[in-house]
């Protein structure tokens, strides 16, 4: 029988590393610099000298190109440097994944996963200003027809889970109020000191029906990183170490057909790539201590739930509620640091460094005994991408 | 510009791609025909128009008139405007069509004179073809299909 092929426990999270997270322009430094500290950082964090660096992974967005990084490091040699195709932040846990393949593969012995992120100096995600005036091709069918922002892009899916399976705004809501809550026990999060409570998002302004404000993600600047290492290395190093158990990419059959064409239209785009996922971590939902999932918007991360089984269709409403979701006492507590809605929308790598944190048990909004989290990037996007870390406990 | 449309002036123009892929549907919008790609082998629809068919692999993609109902499969209701050109234009409604009879289909538009609240999914719908003059850059002439609830 040949020999199961599987990243499970053969590499470790070493180091986290973020700078300081503002609104959307108000970073004092370039977006380069900022991704320098951040990768600093998590050097710093694993007791790793940074030109002992010597593979780099990113997703797709990212300005922030590895050659010039490898350069200002000095690093002593580049042997890996991967980009996950797609949008926005769909390949974040893809982008670990690449790192711990090439480690076990042997490409790389220390890979640098990082997003830097300052929308004040490039284009923000949320305007489409700087469009051009014309366009070709696929998405010529429904720009002009005022499509152009990624809420406007992904709403229209929202609208059709709602008729489909009769998700209710209050379960979008819960997911808003779980971000919020866990955002106040975290001196990081951009929106810490401002709860938010039922009426304030029942108040809040559309931005595209069925989505209000808060259902949608931040705009951001910062940086943030991971850097990995083969397992049993990890172990010598300065942190409780957190291992891959398994990682996935990609979406379900023509997810990516053009001009909303998608067969399965009201899918988050995790339908195989979840499943896929727990196989190779050799675990399934319930195994799961603690989710981190990307909320680009908040119907996405109902889908997301789903699609990964935490819970059905037919059982979301009851169950997706800020009671279950919360740290202190939830069946499925979710994005423990605020996530992209209330600490920083650092294209979900926040999360990432979060699920890690959860293992180490440095969590500002710590699950007790949490020993396997779960992380997803990218909602909808295609290819979207997914990971699941665990403690020593779970190799 | 026609001094009708749901959208202002200013938003991102459509082109057809420069090899001539699409240009089959533009040049039928201009006619006020709305044709989709169709398989000359097994004959199934295929939207948006790719050089293959994702069914058998057949590069002999025609177009043809989509017949058949067409009916409201999802919506959104823009409040926010995300482009210059939208300040004045908020709220609008999108409209994403299903054609059941072609393969199941999808094209987005706007709902034309859209009723206050939830946009009933399900109800038919008929199109309605919106012409654009040529743009002061030398953008070309253009129509697009926008679509008003059947009475």
């Amino acid at each position: 029988m040949a020999k199961k092929r599987t990243l499970r426990g053969e590499v470790a999270i070493a180091g986290i590393g973020e700078t300081t997270y503002y609104k959307h322009g108000q970073s004092p430094d370039a977006q380069f610099k900022l991704t320098l500290k951040a990768i600093l950082a998590a050097a710093e964090d694993a007791g790793i000298d940074p030109r002992e660096i010597d593979g780099i992974a990113s997703y797709a967005d990212d300005k922030n190109p590895p050659d010039r990084v490898a350069a200002a490091l000095g690093m002593k040699q580049l042997r890996f440097s991967n980009m996950v195709w797609g949008g926005g932040g769909g390949g974040g846990s893809g982008a670990v994944g690449n790192a711990a393949a090439a480690i076990h593969a042997g490409f790389a012995d220390c890979v640098v996963v990082y997003r830097g992120l300052a929308q004040g100096q490039g284009a923000r995600f949320g305007s489409a200003a700087h469009y051009p005036t014309s366009l070709a091709g696929e998405a010529a069918t429904w720009i002009p027809y005022g499509v152009m922002s990624p809420a406007q892009i992904f709403a229209m899916r929202t609208t059709r889970l709602m008729f489909e399976h009769g998700i209710e705004r209050s379960t979008m809501r819960s997911v808003a109020m779980a971000a919020y809550h866990h955002a106040q026990n975290n001196p990081r999060a951009v929106m810490h000191g401002r709860p938010l409570d039922e009426e304030g998002y029942d108040n809040s302004r559309w931005i595209t029906e069925p989505f209000r404000l808060f259902d949608c993600c931040l705009e951001n600047d910062g940086a943030a990183a991971l850097i990995l290492v083969p397992a049993d290395r990890a172990k010598d190093l300065k942190q409780k170490p957190c291992y891959l158990l398994g990682s996935a990419q990609g979406a379900e059959y023509r997810s990516g057909a053009g001009g909303h064409n998608n067969p399965d239209y009201a899918t988050s785009s995790f339908k195989t790539v979840g499943p896929n996922l727990f196989e190779m971590a050799e675990l399934g939902p319930k195994d799961v201590d603690v989710v981190q999932s990307y909320e680009n918007f908040t119907g996405a991360v109902v889908m997301s739930l789903i699609e990964h089984g935490f819970c059905t269709y037919e059982e979301a409403n009851e169950f997706i509620t800020f009671e279950n979701l919360i740290a202190d006492g939830g069946k499925l507590p979710l994005n423990t640091s605020g996530g992209n809605l209330a600490e920083c929308y650092m294209h979900g790598l926040e999360l990432n460094i979060e699920a890690v944190r959860q293992i180490r048990g440095t969590s500002p909004n710590p699950v007790a005994g949490a020993e396997v989290a779960f992380v997803n990037s990218g909602p909808m996007v295609t290819p979207a991408t997914n990971m699941i870390v665990g403690s020593e406990a779970t190799l | 510009m026609s001094s009708d449309s749901v959208l202002p002036a200013g938003l991102p123009t459509p082109t057809p791609l420069p090899d001539g892929l699409d240009a089959p549907y533009w040049e039928a919008t201009q006619r006020h025909e709305l044709v989709a790609q169709r398989c000359s082998d097994c004959r199934g629809w295929q939207w948006t128009a790719e050089y293959l068919c994702h069914r058998c692999h057949s590069f002999e993609m025609g177009f043809e008139a989509i017949p058949g109902d067409a009916k409201v499969f999802s919506w959104q209701r823009p409040h926010h405007p995300v482009h210059p050109a939208l300040k004045a234009a908020c709220p609008y409604v999108v409209v994403l069509i299903e054609f059941p009879d072609a393969d199941g289909i999808r094209m987005v538009g706007n709902l034309v004179d859209p009723p206050e609240g939830d946009i009933p999914i399900g109800a038919p719908v008929d199109p309605v073809f919106e012409n654009h003059a040529e743009g002061p850059n030398g953008e070309p002439a253009y129509t697009l299909v926008q679509w008003k609830l059947r009475d």
